[in-house]
């Protein structure tokens, strides 16, 4: 039974030196940590987006506030289970409560999270406030597993839409109703073509799936928000940077700014890709100069200056335009 | 308590007889449909225990597919066939690895494995009762856990696979046939085998609320009670509020699978199909599935907070720091976690108004947490630790609950929440917080009450070693992945090499992870050794109080029968936290308050 009690106490003087040991390493790998990966969080501190920059603010604070809790608090966790390790000269010390410590360390950690609570809501009413009035508006339409997107068009309207009108093999893809005049000039661009911003105006995207929830991931804007089916949301933002100004700063000639689906949608849900193009107005209306509405693909003799082509280009055609 | 003096005493003299074997018990009354609480606990973690093992070796699975999506392991094909084609994990296996490990990890571990295994085994033992309040319908609650394991089990053999929508399986998704192979017959069943689940939890859930209430022993006030009991009180009430929502939202999902509803589901066109359901919504199922699964999320926790503030206590030689503060703290938390659901939702198009409430309140559970931490340290300050590998998972539960706590910081802001929403960092918050932290807790409980489950110990040396891989695994784990969500890593993307530009960079970080896990699985599986092989061949107990502890429990004979105590229930007579009071080292609950004691605690 004595050898049994040495043991046991060398054991303990064993693992309370292992714990001082964990503490110190840790924190030690915690700084490597950092160290090595934290020039890969998308350029932290400098976002692509107007609500990023928010974002990261909020971000930062958070990490200031919680180093110093994580600090003080682990410190003195594995320190007191070092210091008071079990020993024959010490007896522990009867201490039940204390309603003063008790008091203090309810009332500081309420103050400074009504800190965080109020920096948090500020910036949250202004990403979800009501996008600018002259915000472009861009329709985002997820489905397993790819994003298509659509403009209004010179209009400045979405055309109406309806899900039991979706018509794939009769160049509708999202259902437009051609009745609706605002229909007629939506561009629309199929999964892969990359959606076009302008960097410096604020954009409103209009957030729809036809099947199950997928999500609008923009990382490098620091955003997200469902693409619920049978429920439209918004979410807008200013881009900041442009594609080029991001392939410089990142030395990175192939950078792209990516959409994610971050809302599990199936067995594909994890190549469901889309791209951002941010440019310069010009750039961006150079590109939307070449767009032709779906509609004048869906009804090509409908497009003003519309030539009959000849009768066998005419049977091609109808043949084609067959739904399926 | 008057009220129960004689159904005590007629007790008493029934069990009496018990423990003098003047009846037989066969083998299937003693260890199959027992009614004896400590077996039913027994059942509870051993069922656990296996499921632990399944839950586990799927996150290995599919670590190995993360950390090395270039390879390819002939030998997965072998086991798995088609799911794993050419040795590499398809897509479809991936999702229904990762579903069937949330799902089984969440609830029939750390729910059923924790509640069921402590609750059972410690509330007759710590408050001074023969047993239940039910004994049979605590008995049908290990059943019907039982039927929905053997369920969930079957599922995992049907041709198109087990659910693999996510442990939350959100419709459409989960709802529609079309939408893929893990939304057929494999999604029924996983909805059958948690509403068998959820009838578990409410039978059990209600037995330890009424025990607790009513079946204390003379003495025992509700302020007297240790803080298990507490922590067990306010998971089963959170239980039994919020687990009947999950069961609603469950049946009308399978009504909108089977019989054509439109609870869920409104504008759909699936697999070039366009579904005749209008009105529904798809964000109601996510109300009634976060009304129970933020609490669940407690209930995974309270108890291990509970028998993480015990066995501090008892190992510091010290009183608990502030009893009543703990107390309050857990009722606090208990009120907050059903008001705070909405906080998984800050990216479905939810009105940023009530956002901004959800965030208030979600924060607001950080002051009890932050209580909770504080007196934990205190309790080890000026204490005279002794290290058994109980106490050190403690120490590790109350590290990873700090860490973990943090995060969930950056994540209940819906500001940051927009940017680490279903990223890894989200992974790994609910990993330390919850997952880890709970898993410790659960470790820590199995370590110092061992001895009063099976007579034996666990062998120490295989628990200290069991604990640092575990610690500085966990550690090396989900730490660094915080750092794959600040860069917008999704979680559940199973390969990102090829097709995408801004996520592909951590490919050393995830080697690492995978290897690390693998060793962390395997020194799981020593645990378990470790377990089973001392139920048999442990060192035996010889002293009925080897911790040196107050509480009732260590009253009992070494190995008690059923009924707990060969003769008269004990009365309670203090606290459970006299340790170092008067300069004596610990003093039981049953000891009378003496003439010259300090009154003060």
């Amino acid at each position: 039974m004595r050898g049994e009690e040495k043991s046991r106490k060398q054991n303990n003087r064993i693992n309370a030196f292992l714990l001082l040991a964990f503490l110190v390493l840790g924190l030690i790998g915690v700084y490597y940590c950092n160290e090595r990966l934290g020039h890969k969080i998308l350029q932290f501190g400098s976002s692509a987006s107007n609500h990023g920059v928010d974002v990261d603010n909020m971000m930062y604070i958070t990490l200031v506030i919680t180093a110093i809790v994580f600090v003080i608090t682990q410190v003195s966790l594995f320190w007191f289970a070092y210091k008071y390790q079990e020993s024959d000269n010490r007896k522990a010390y009867y201490y039940p409560h204390n309603n003063k410590l008790e008091v203090i360390w309810t009332a500081i950690p309420a103050i400074v999270l009504t800190v965080m609570v109020g920096f948090g809501l500020y910036y949250w009413f202004r990403i979800t406030g009501e996008a600018p009035k002259d915000a472009m508006v861009v329709e985002v339409t997820g489905s397993q597993f790819k994003w298509e997107f659509r403009y209004p068009g010179k209009d400045k309207v979405l055309g109406k839409k309806f899900f039991k009108s979706i018509n794939e093999g009769a160049n509708n893809p999202l259902g437009q109703l051609w009745e609706d005049p605002a229909n007629h000039d939506d561009i629309y661009l199929p999964s892969g073509d990359p959606m076009h911003l302008v960097v410096n105006k604020p954009v409103k995207l209009v957030i729809n799936a036809k099947d199950v929830i997928h999500d609008v991931g923009l990382s490098h804007f620091r955003l997200k928000m469902d693409a619920v089916p049978g429920t439209p949301t918004t979410m807008w933002f200013t881009p900041i940077k442009t594609t080029a100004q991001m392939k410089k700063e990142n030395n990175d000639p192939d950078f792209v700014y990516e959409i994610s689906c971050d809302q599990l949608c199936g067995q594909g849900h994890f190549k469901m890709r889309g791209t951002i193009i941010v440019e310069s107005q010009e750039e961006f209306d150079l590109w939307m100069a070449k767009q032709k509405p779906k509609y004048y693909i869906a009804f090509p003799d409908r497009e003003p200056g519309y030539k009959a082509p000849s009768d066998t280009v005419n049977k091609i055609a109808a043949v084609t335009q067959q739904p399926k | 308590m008057h009220g129960h003096a004689e159904v005590i005493t007629h007790h008493d003299v029934h069990h009496d007889e018990h423990h003098v074997h003047h009846h037989k018990e066969t083998f299937i009354t003693k260890y199959i449909f027992s009614q004896d609480h400590k077996t039913i606990g027994k059942q509870f973690l051993i069922t656990g225990i296996v499921w632990a093992i399944i839950g586990g070796l799927f996150s290995v699975l599919f670590r190995l597919q993360l950390g090395f999506p270039e390879q390819t392991f002939p030998i997965l094909e072998t086991f798995f066939g088609r799911w794993a084609k050419g040795g590499v994990i398809q897509p479809e296996f991936y999702y229904a690895l990762v579903t069937i490990h949330g799902t089984v990890l969440v609830f029939f571990v750390l729910t059923a494995g924790l509640s069921g295994t402590f609750a059972n085994l410690l509330i007759p033992l710590q408050i001074g009762a023969r047993d239940m309040a039910s004994p049979f319908l605590n008995m049908l609650s290990y059943w019907f856990f039982f039927i929905a394991s053997v369920i969930m089990f079957s599922s995992l053999f049907v041709h198109t696979g087990p659910a693999s929508g996510g442990w939350t399986s959100y419709p459409p998704l989960s709802a529609l046939h079309q939408a893929g192979e893990g939304s057929k017959i494999g999604m029924d069943l996983w909805l059958v085998s948690m509403a068998m689940f959820i009838v578990s939890s409410l039978l059990g859930g209600l037995n330890y609320i009424v025990t607790i209430l009513n079946m204390r022993t003379k003495g025992m006030t509700m302020t007297r009670m240790p803080l298990t009991m507490w922590a067990i009180l306010f998971t089963a009430i959170l239980g039994v509020l919020s687990f009947p929502v999950l069961l609603s939202g469950a049946i009308l999902l399978l009504f909108d699978r089977n019989l054509g509803t439109s609870f869920y589901l409104s504008d759909i066109y699936v697999a070039g199909q366009i579904l005749p359901n209008e009105g529904g919504s798809a964000i109601l199922f996510q109300h009634l599935f976060w009304f129970l699964g933020h609490p669940e999320v407690y209930i995974i926790l309270l108890p291990a907070m509970g028998m993480v503030s015990e066995i501090l206590s008892v190992n510091s030689r010290k009183p608990i720091f502030g009893y009543m503060a703990m107390v309050g703290s857990l009722f606090a938390i208990a009120i907050l976690a059903f008001l705070v659901w909405a906080h998984h939702m800050f990216v479905t198009g939810l009105n940023p108004f009530l956002g901004a409430f959800f965030v208030l309140l979600t924060l607001l559970i950080a002051v009890p947490s932050a209580i909770k931490v504080f007196n934990w340290i205190t309790t080890l300050w000026r204490g005279n630790i002794r290290f058994t590998p109980a106490t050190l998972f403690a120490i590790g539960f109350v590290s990873l609950f700090i860490s973990g706590g943090l995060t969930g910081l950056f994540l209940g802001n819906s500001t940051i929440d927009i940017h680490l929403h279903d990223t890894k960092f989200v992974v790994a918050h609910f990993h330390i917080v919850m997952g880890v932290a709970s898993m410790f807790g659960m470790h820590a409980g199995i370590y110092h009450w061992f001895p009063k489950m099976f007579g034996r110990y666990l062998n120490s040396t295989l628990g200290y070693i069991h604990f640092w891989v575990t610690m500085i695994g966990a550690y090396l784990i989900f730490w660094p992945m915080h750092y794959e969500g600040l860069a917008g890593v999704p979680r559940r993307y199973l390969d990102v090499r090829d097709i995408w530009h801004s996520f592909n960079k951590f490919d050393s970080l995830n080697k690492m992870i995978t290897v690390v896990s693998i060793i962390v699985f395997a020194m799981q599986l020593m645990f378990v050794f470790n377990f089973f092989y001392s139920i048999f061949k442990g060192r035996k107990v010889r002293t009925q109080n080897p911790w040196s502890s107050n509480t009732l429990e260590w009253t009992t004979p070494i190995n008690p029968g059923h009924g707990n105590w060969p003769g008269e229930i004990p009365e309670v007579h203090r606290w459970a936290y006299d340790y170092g009071k008067d300069g004596r080292e610990f003093i039981p609950q049953t000891e009378p308050v003496g003439p010259n004691e300090t009154t003060e605690h």
